[in-house]
C-alpha cells in the first residue's frame, strides 16, 4: 500500500480501518516526526486549508495536540469550544453542522460527550471529519499515537502482549486501542474492577482478568487508564484508597511484567489513584513520548484526510 | 346498506374459520358468513378474489399524542395511519399532555375519535394520578368514560404496593393492568440493549434483567391478587419464559411483542451508524431474545403483536443518539412486515397472524372484535399476501416518519379497511 491509496475522507474510528491503512498512518507519522525535530518546525503542506477544532468537551491535551499539528502543517485553524461559542446554548447539532458547513472548512476535528456525534456530523458536512473522542466510543488518534509509540519501542505488534488496566467500561481509549491492537496481531488483556468492565468484553477479542497481578504477568506493554473520581458516586468503586490498593500500579507490582516492559498512560494522570508517581516518572515510562508522538500522528492524519497527497500524486 | 365481500379467503380465528367464504354485511353488522352468498337487492359487492378477509386488525399499543402533543401526532392522523395500515381499532396509551388520568381526558379522546371515524379508539387510562406512581387515578370514573385498560406506560409502576393495589382495584371493572416492565433501578441511564453492541459502541446499556425483574415481581403479585395482567412490548427471552410458565399455572397473564423486536436486534444500532430510529424502549435486544420471541409466536405464548406506535417530530429524532427520544412508528408497517418476514418464510401461518393481530389483542384487552360472526360489528381488514410495497415514510398518513424500516421491500400489504361495514377512504 502506498500513499496514493488512501481514499478516506473521515477518520471516525479505528473500527473502519484496515491493518494496511493503520500501517500507512504510522508510516506517514514517521516522516512527520522529523519535522518536529527541526529548528523551524513548519512545513507548507496544508497552506490555505482550514481546519475547525470543535470541542464540545473540555480537553486541553487533545485540542492542543491537534492545534500544534495543524500549525506545523501551515493550516489555518479555528477553535470552537462549548464554553466560548455558545455551541451548547440550545442550538441543535444539525444547526451547528450547517453553520460550520457554510464556512466551508476542509477538515473538522470534533470532540463530543455522546457516541456517534462525529458520524452524524460526517453525514452532513462536506468537510472531512476527525473524531477526537466521542463519549465512551472511540478516540482513534489516541490509539494511533499509542500504536506509534509501541512500534517505536517494540518494532511491531504481532504476538505482543498488551495489558490495559482500569476503567474499561467508560473509556474510549480502550475501545480504539482494542480494535487497533487486535487488528495488528497483538494479544490484548483488559483488567479492572468487575464493576467497571463492560458486558461481553471478550466478544471484542480480548482476555479479561480481574487482578492487577494477572494482568501484569509477562506483559510487554502496560497501559494504565485514568480513573474518573466521580465514578465512586456511581457505585463503581468504594474509595480511592481501595482502588489504589487493588489496581494502582506501583514499582513493586510492575516487576511482574517483562523486563523491557513499557508503561503508557493516555493522560491526564491521577497520581496515587491508578498510578504511583515514581512509576509514572520511572525508567519504563514512555508517557511523555506518547505526547510528542501525538503531534506527529495527528499531522499524518490531517495530511492524509486533506487529500493533498492525491493532488501531488 | 348491504355489502357483500365476495370470493375472498376468510380467516376468522374467533370462529375457527380458514377457507374461501363470503361475508354479507347489513347496516354495519355481519349478517351472514357462507359460500356463494348473494348481495341482495341494491347490495354492493366488494370483490375479494385472491385476498385474505380477516376480522379488523387491532393494535393494542399506540401513542396518539393527543391531547397536548399534536405536533407529533393527533387522533385524526393516528387513526388515519391505523386505517392505512389495515387496523380498524387501536388502544392508545395515556401518556399525553395532560395524561389520560381522568374522565374528562378520556371523553375528549372518545369524542375526537368518533368525530374522525377512521378507526375505533380504545383509550387506556393511567394507573396513577399524573402517571407519577403514587396515587391511584379515578379508574372507575375513567371506565365510565370509555377506558378499557389501565397502564402507566412509559413510566413503569415501580412501587410494588401500587401495582398490588392496581391489580386488585382493576378487578372491580374486569380490565387488565398493562405494565411497561422495566425496573428503573437497574441501568436506567441506558440508551440501548446492554450487550456486545453497547460495549462496542460505548453507549450505556439497558440490561434485559431490568425487564425480567419487573415481570417476575408482577407475576408474583398477580398470584396474590388475582386479576388480569398484561406485559406490554415484552422483549426478552427470560420474561417470555416467565409468562409461559405463569400461563401454564393458570394465571391470567397476557403479553404482546412488537414487530421491531421480532425483526431487528441491537446490532442494528451499529449497522445503521447510530441511527436514532433504532432507539426505543424496550431496546432492540439480542439475537437470542429475538429468536425466543419468534418461538413465543409459534407456541402460542405471545397473545398479540402490537406496534408501540410512537411518533416523534423529525427535529426531536434528528439529534445525537443519546439525546433522542425513545420510540418509532409502526401502524403502517406492522402488517407488511409480519406478512413478509413472518408468514412468507413460514415462521407462522396466516391464520396465526390474524390471531396475533386481531383475535388475540381483542381477548387480551377484552374489547369487541377479532371475529366476524352474525351480529358482530363489521370491522374487516382485507389484505394481499402477494402485492409488493416499499416502505416510504414520506407517504405515511402518520405525522411520524421515525421508522427503521424505510426502504424495506415487503411482499404483502393491506388492501381495504372497513369499520362498521364502511370502507375507510383516505383522501
Ligand atoms: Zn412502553
Amino acid at each position: 500500500m502506498n500513499a496514493t491509496s488512501w481514499v478516506r475522507r473521515d477518520l471516525l474510528g479505528i473500527a473502519d480501518l484496515s491493518a494496511a491503512e493503520i500501517e500507512l498512518i504510522l508510516d506517514t507519522a514517521e516522516s512527520f516526526r522529523e519535522v518536529s525535530e527541526r529548528p523551524i518546525k513548519k512545513v507548507p503542506t496544508l497552506r490555505g486549508r482550514t481546519v475547525l477544532n470543535l470541542f464540545f468537551e473540555a480537553s486541553t491535551r487533545t485540542r492542543s495536540s491537534f492545534e500544534i499539528a495543524e500549525k506545523r502543517l501551515s493550516a489555518d485553524s479555528v477553535n470552537f469550544s462549548a464554553s466560548t461559542s455558545g455551541l451548547k446554548k440550545g442550538e441543535s447539532l444539525i444547526d451547528t453542522a450547517l453553520n460550520l458547513q457554510a464556512m466551508s472548512p476542509d477538515l473538522i476535528v470534533i470532540r463530543h460527550a455522546h457516541p456517534g456525534v462525529p458520524h452524524m456530523l460526517a453525514e452532513r458536512v462536506e468537510a472531512g471529519v476527525i473524531n477526537a473522542g466521542d463519549g465512551a466510543h472511540e478516540h482513534p488518534t489516541q490509539a494511533l499515537l499509542d500504536a506509534f509509540t509501541i512500534r517505536q519501542h517494540k518494532g511491531g505488534f504481532e504476538g505482543l502482549k498488551v495489558s490495559i488496566i482500569g476503567d474499561i467500561e467508560h473509556s474510549r481509549v480502550v475501545r480504539s486501542n482494542i480494535l487497533l491492537l487486535t487488528k495488528m496481531g497483538a494479544e490484548v488483556t483488559v483488567a479492572g474492577p468487575r464493576t467497571m468492565m463492560p458486558v461481553d468484553v471478550e466478544s471484542l477479542g480480548v482476555r479479561a482478568v480481574y487482578s492487577l497481578e494477572e494482568a501484569l504477568r509477562g506483559t510487554d506493554v502496560v497501559m494504565m487508564l485514568r480513573v474518573q473520581l466521580e465514578r465512586q458516586a456511581k457505585m463503581n468503586f468504594p474509595s480511592v484508597r481501595e482502588y489504589f490498593e487493588l489496581f494502582g500500579l506501583t514499582r513493586a507490582r510492575l516487576k511482574a511484567a517483562k523486563r523491557d516492559v513499557i508503561l503508557m498512560h493516555p493522560g491526564p494522570m491521577n497520581r496515587g489513584v491508578e498510578i504511583a508517581s515514581d512509576v509514572a516518572e520511572g525508567k519504563y515510562s514512555v508517557i511523555l513520548e506518547q505526547v510528542a508522538n501525538g503531534v506527529a500522528v495527528r499531522m499524518a492524519v490531517l495530511y492524509l484526510l486533506s487529500g493533498v497527497h492525491q493532488e501531488v500524486g | 346498506m348491504r355489502l357483500l365481500i365476495r370470493g375472498g379467503h376468510l380467516i376468522d380465528p374467533g370462529q375457527e374459520l380458514d377457507e374461501r367464504l363470503d361475508v354479507l354485511i347489513v347496516d354495519g353488522r355481519v349478517e351472514r358468513v357462507g359460500k356463494d352468498l348473494k348481495p341482495g337487492r341494491h347490495g354492493e359487492v366488494l370483490d375479494a378474489d385472491g385476498l385474505i378477509v380477516a376480522p379488523g386488525l387491532i393494535d393494542i399499543h399506540v401513542h396518539l399524542r393527543e391531547p397536548g402533543q399534536e405536533y407529533k401526532e393527533s387522533i385524526e392522523t393516528g387513526t388515519r395511519s391505523a386505517a392505512a395500515g389495515g387496523f380498524t381499532a387501536v388502544a392508545c396509551m395515556p401518556n399525553t399532555t395532560p395524561p389520560n388520568d381522568n374522565r374528562s381526558v378520556t371523553e375528549h379522546i372518545v369524542k375526537e375519535a368518533a368525530r374522525h371515524g377512521y378507526a375505533r379508539v380504545y383509550p387506556i387510562g393511567a394507573i396513577s394520578v399524573g402517571q407519577k406512581g403514587e396515587q391511584l387515578a379515578e379508574i372507575g370514573d375513567m371506565v365510565g368514560g370509555g377506558v378499557v385498560a389501565i397502564s402507566d406506560d412509559g413510566f413503569p409502576v415501580m412501587s410494588p404496593e401500587l401495582m398490588r393495589r392496581a391489580l386488585l382495584y382493576a378487578q372491580h371493572f374486569d380490565i387488565p393492568v398493562i405494565q411497561h416492565a422495566e425496573d428503573l433501578g437497574l441501568g436506567a441511564d441506558g440508551v440501548m440493549h446492554e450487550g456486545e453492541w453497547s460495549t462496542r459502541l460505548g453507549l450505556p446499556g439497558l440490561p434485559g434483567a431490568a425487564e425480567d425483574l419487573m415481570v417476575a415481581r408482577d407475576l408474583r403479585l398477580l398470584e396474590e391478587t388475582g386479576g388480569r395482567y398484561h406485559v406490554a412490548h415484552l422483549s426478552t427471552a427470560r420474561s417470555l419464559e416467565m409468562v409461559r410458565e405463569a400461563k401454564s399455572r393458570g394465571l391470567a397473564v397476557t403479553c404482546e411483542v412488537t414487530p421491531h423486536h421480532l425483526l431487528l436486534t441491537d446490532r442494528e444500532v451499529f449497522e445503521s451508524g447510530f441511527s436514532t430510529h433504532t432507539k426505543m424502549k424496550p431496546p432492540l435486544r439480542s439475537e437470542a431474545d429475538r429468536e425466543a420471541l419468534l418461538g413465543g409466536l409459534e407456541d402460542g405464548t405471545v397473545d398479540a403483536i402490537a406496534s408501540d406506535h410512537a411518533p416523534h417530530h423529525v427535529d426531536e429524532k434528528d439529534v445525537e443518539f443519546s439525546s433522542a427520544p425513545f420510540g418509532i412508528v409502526g401502524l403502517e408497517t406492522t402488517l407488511g412486515l409480519c406478512l413478509d418476514r413472518l408468514v412468507r418464510p413460514g415462521r407462522i401461518s396466516p391464520y396465526r397472524l390474524v390471531e396475533l393481530l386481531s383475535t388475540g389483542p381483542a381477548r387480551a384487552l377484552g374489547v369487541p372484535g377479532g371475529r366476524l360472526a352474525p351480529g358482530d360489528p363489521a370491522d374487516v381488514t382485507l389484505f394481499d399476501t402477494k402485492r409488493q410495497q416499499t416502505v416510504n415514510p414520506t407517504r405515511f398518513q402518520s405525522k411520524g416518519r421515525n421508522t427503521p424500516f424505510a426502504g424495506w421491500k415487503l411482499r404483502g400489504r393491506p388492501v381495504a379497511t372497513l369499520v362498521d361495514g364502511r370502507r375507510v377512504e383516505l383522501r
